[in-house]
């Protein structure tokens, strides 16, 4: 187990390097001085000289590949040009709202997509296997900032049910969450479809066990054989699943937070766009890869902790 | 008095070609702690049968007549499926043939054979003691740091083991046992019969005993009923069966079976021919086409000919043929 | 994946394979959604009374109505028309981006799978670590450091979709590789170039035909969502995304401008998805990815 989670994350350190080599080879590849681009068309040439020095880019490229790398490792990720804060600093102060986004959208998902896809599967060929069915993949269609827009509209401007902007009153917790429950919708509807349809699958393809059988012909209650003897195996696919959509929620979490003036890493990014403070861009690209990456790592290393058989698998 | 009457069971299913007859009159019965062997090829209706028993055929499946009775003389037929899960389990209890797929993977051997009591009204500790003295009575060594152990964890003879123990568990009247050992190896399977005999004798249960392999049927039954193509075409006492087979296909049966060939043979002995479409039964005989001694007559249905005390064949020629031999 | 080189099937299995598709409820109403999208999208000069550029001050904000089907913006730019032509820009993102990206799939796909085990790792570790990128930061980088363009767009949509169809390429070509009739080729002196362009190529690409498929709606979503964060297509340029950028701006006074940009979204991703299952489902339901 340990050996499996040691390769599993030494998979994951390489995959984040390659990762930064691609994304340092894109900011190499910017057409004009990354100096003078990070300035603005009113620096003076002094200027830019000076920050070219002080960004490293006077040097040869694998000598800044290098420092770019080993100070990202030591979580110096730059300094922001206009304001001289250190880019980790910006980046890490807007994590927390992201990650609350990202939690509640799975919560979302998992919440409203075991039971449907787990409903499906029990009544195959019913009526409501056909909604749940048609349902999941219409959600999983729609785009989540076009659910972001609708919701903003149905529910805040028409209804006025709920908040439009903001993430509502620091330390006032349901506020917080009223202010979250949107923007999470939109993050969280398509994963409803995605968790429904593989539960779903799995369930079925657990149903056909043959300890099933062996469970029913113990007479135990269905209720029992459905929810603890098919579903405890038919969820462990949908943990990696899961570790996947966190990947499309950090974008889905983009635009949940710019249609919902939430603040958050995309917010983070989007400003910082408009005047162009690109350190400050790329920085909050790499966190969220890195967070990507580390959060697939952490859901393979689960499913094999909760899957027994996985477990003695690997510990040999 | 018996455990299980079964009376003219017969079952259909729908396929997208036509109705399909599974089981066609099939009657036997078990008595109060005997052990009643079933024999027959693969796709004889062997599955269908104890599916019927246990109600759990399939959707499409569908018992069109006959009665199975318990000792009580309840129709397991006429049950509703609570009624049928009260029985299952309690006074029914099923091994299946495949050790490895019949325990849940995820669940711990502890939890599994907790859930079997549930219509106990027992605490979790009394519970787990009498799965202690379950697998302790199956010889799993050091039985009480097993219990939180998945099925994994433990050899293929020592999960059919533990699947032996939790179908005695609730010390049912009655035990299906579908090819409990086929897919052990053959020491395995000799000291799993011996197991399962022994438990029976302690537990006075009685058996149905499903298997193709007619030696270890002769070891373990009391009795056999031979199957083929979904019907029962002899049954009777295991010495009768054996040394005066009434149906040819019994006949060919025992012929065919490697451990009762006295001489060497060049090649295995088979019967010619395979099992007909049960979607098109012959009118008569649905052995003839492959039957060395068909008749004429053997175009019209087969009456159940009874031969000797508990000895019936489904074949025009069954009295006839003992006579013969006398 | 042990069926190798089936036969070429008749003609009327296509049909027959349609017939299969419009006897679904689901697939019929996506091909007619599709076939809506199309059309608007092709004929929408003929369809849409006013140019989608076309100011016409005296007209902002004009309510949905005779005149103006679905209302005008801010610039009083008649909508209807800006959906109309803005099925263009999706559709066409989609046909040139998907189409790149299947051409680089299948390109490195066949050299991961044929080639050399080390350039195989390289290729994946490569694949797997663009793909770690979340989208959406992905689109962002490029449009801080190239700017906003549609060209921007399609670099995203082909650094996003290549990784996905080469490795379905990779694993196909893997399985083939070692099979008689590649071999037999092999023995009689086929280069490696004829051998993956005529033996190879031929046998793997139709999963991920279907699979391309199946991204369009994708390819939409992503067009749509940059260019309503104003990285996509430059204005005045009609685009779904920009018109939803309109109407986000002013989603409490002119809530119509918002339906109006996010309805064709919805109904273009519907139809294409809705088409697509159907397709895989009667074409090769072994591609069923519940992920």
């Amino acid at each position: 187990m340990l050996g499996y989670a040691v390769r599993r994350l030494g998979l994951g350190v390489a995959i984040v390097t390659t990762a930064m080599a691609i994304l340092f080879i894109m900011i190499f590849l910017v057409p004009g001085d990354p100096a003078s681009v990070a300035l603005g068309p009113r620096a003076t040439p002094e200027m830019v000289e000076a920050l070219r020095v002080r960004m490293g880019l006077d040097r040869p490229v694998w000598e800044q590949f290098w420092n770019f790398y080993a100070s990202a490792v030591r979580g110096d990720l730059g300094t922001e040009a206009l304001s001289g804060r250190p880019v980790a600093d910006v980046v890490l102060e807007q994590l927390p709202y992201t990650l609350a986004l990202i939690v509640s959208g799975i919560s979302w998902a998992v919440a409203l997509g075991i039971p449907l896809g787990a409903l499906a599967a029990v009544q195959r060929g019913s009526l409501a296997d056909r909604i749940v069915g048609v349902l999941s993949v219409a959600v999983i269609a729609v785009p989540s900032f076009v659910v972001a827009i609708y919701a903003l509209l149905i529910f805040a401007v028409w209804l006025r049910w709920l908040p439009a902007i903001g993430a509502g009153e620091p330390g006032d917790f349901a506020d917080q969450l009223t202010h979250l429950l949107l923007p999470s919708l939109a993050v969280g509807l398509g994963w409803v479809g995605y968790i429904a349809r593989m539960v779903r699958a799995s369930m079925l393809e657990a149903l056909q066990a043959s300890h099933i059988r062996t469970a029913r012909a113990f007479g135990l209650p269905e209720r029992l054989i459905t929810y603890s003897y098919a579903l405890r195996i038919a969820i462990l696919p949908t943990l990696t699943l899961l570790g996947i959509g966190v990947g499309h929620m950090l974008s889905s979490a983009v635009f949940a937070e710019i249609v919902f003036a939430r603040p958050g890493i995309g917010k983070l990014v989007y400003d910082a766009i408009i005047v162009r403070n690109y350190p400050v861009v790329t920085g909050a690209v790499l966190v969220t890869t890195v967070f990507f990456v580390m959060v697939n790592v952490a859901a393979d290393i689960l499913v094999g902790a909760l899957d027994p058989r996985v477990r003695s698998e690997l510990g040999r | 008095m018996n455990v299980l009457s079964v009376r003219d069971l017969t079952v259909e299913f729908r396929t997208p070609g036509g109705r399909l007859r599974a089981l066609d009159r099939v009657s036997f019965e078990v008595g109060k702690g005997r052990i009643l062997g079933v024999v027959g090829e693969s796709g004889c209706g062997k599955s269908t049968l104890i599916n019927a028993i246990l109600g759990l055929l399939a959707e499409n499946g569908e018992i069109t007549s006959g009665t199975i009775r318990m000792s009580d003389g309840r129709d397991l037929t006429k049950l509703g499926d609570a009624e049928l899960r009260a029985i299952r389990g309690q006074r029914i209890s099923t091994v299946f043939q495949d050790p490895m797929g019949a325990l849940n993977p995820v669940l711990s051997i502890g939890r599994q054979m907790r859930d079997i009591q549930y219509r106990l009204p027992l605490s979790r500790a009394e519970k787990d003691a009498r799965s202690v003295e379950m697998l302790r009575k199956v010889r799993i060594p050091d039985p009480e740091s097993r219990l939180v152990q998945y099925p994994h964890e433990f050899s293929g003879g020592m999960k059919q083991r533990i699947a032996i123990a939790m179908a005695l568990m609730m010390e049912p009247e009655l035990l299906i046992a579908d090819e409990p050992t086929t897919a052990l190896d053959a020491t395995l399977e000799v000291a799993t019969i011996e197991l399962l005999k022994e438990l029976q004798r302690d537990i006075g249960c009685a058996v149905l005993f499903i298997s193709h392999h007619l030696g270890v049927i002769a070891e373990l039954c009391d009795a056999v009923i031979v199957m083929y193509a979904g019907a029962v075409v002899e049954r009777g006492e295991i010495g009768t069966i054996f040394h005066h087979p009434a149906h040819p296909y019994t006949e060919r049966l025992l012929e065919c079976d490697p451990g009762r060939l006295h001489e060497r043979v060049g090649r295995l002995p088979t019967i010619p021919g395979e099992i007909p479409d049960l979607r098109q039964r012959p009118a008569g005989c649905i052995f003839a086409p492959r039957c060395h001694r068909a008749e004429p007559r053997c175009a019209e249905p087969p009456p159940d000919r009874s031969v000797g005390p508990g000895h019936v064949a489904r074949c025009w020629l069954a009295g006839e043929t003992a006579e013969a031999r006398a | 994946m042990s069926s190798v080189a089936e036969p070429a099937r008749p003609r009327h299995a296509g049909l027959a394979a349609l017939g299969r598709v419009l006897a679904e409820p689901m697939g019929l109403f996506g091909l007619a959604l599709v076939v809506l999208v199309i059309v608007s999208a092709v004929f929408a000069d003929q369809l849409a009374a006013y140019n989608p550029t076309r100011m016409m001050p005296r007209d902002r904000f004009a309510d949905p109505g005779w005149t103006h089907l679905m209302g005008t913006d801010h610039l009083g730019r008649d909508l209807f028309a800006r959906v109309l032509h803005g099925g263009r820009i999706a559709l066409w993102v989609a046909l040139v981006a998907t189409s790149i990206s299947l051409a680089l799939g299948a390109v490195l796909g066949l050299i991961a799978g044929y080639g050399p085990r080390w350039l195989d790792n390289l290729l994946i570790l490569i694949f797997d670590a663009v793909k770690s990128f979340p989208t959406v930061m992905l689109a962002l980088t490029l449009v801080t450091l190239f700017g906003p363009s549609l060209t921007a767009v399609m670099v995203v949509v082909v650094l996003v979709a290549t990784p996905s169809y080469a490795r379905v390429i990779r694993t196909q070509t893997m399985a083939l590789k070692t099979s008689e009739f590649i071999l037999a080729a092999r023995a009689m002196g086929a280069g490696m170039g004829r051998i993956l362009r005529v033996h190879v190529l031929p046998n793997v690409i139709g999963p991920v035909l279907i699979l391309a498929s199946m991204d369009i709606p994708v390819v939409i979503a992503i067009e749509a969502g940059m260019s309503f964060l104003g990285l996509g297509v430059r204005p005045p340029t009609p685009s779904w995304g920009a018109i939803l950028n309109d109407g986000f701006t002013n989603i409490r006074e002119t809530p119509w401008i918002a339906v109006a940009g996010g309805l064709p979204v919805i109904l273009t991703t519907l139809g294409f998805t809705f088409l697509g299952e159907t397709l895989r489902d009667v074409f090769d339901p072994r591609l069923r990815r519940e992920g």
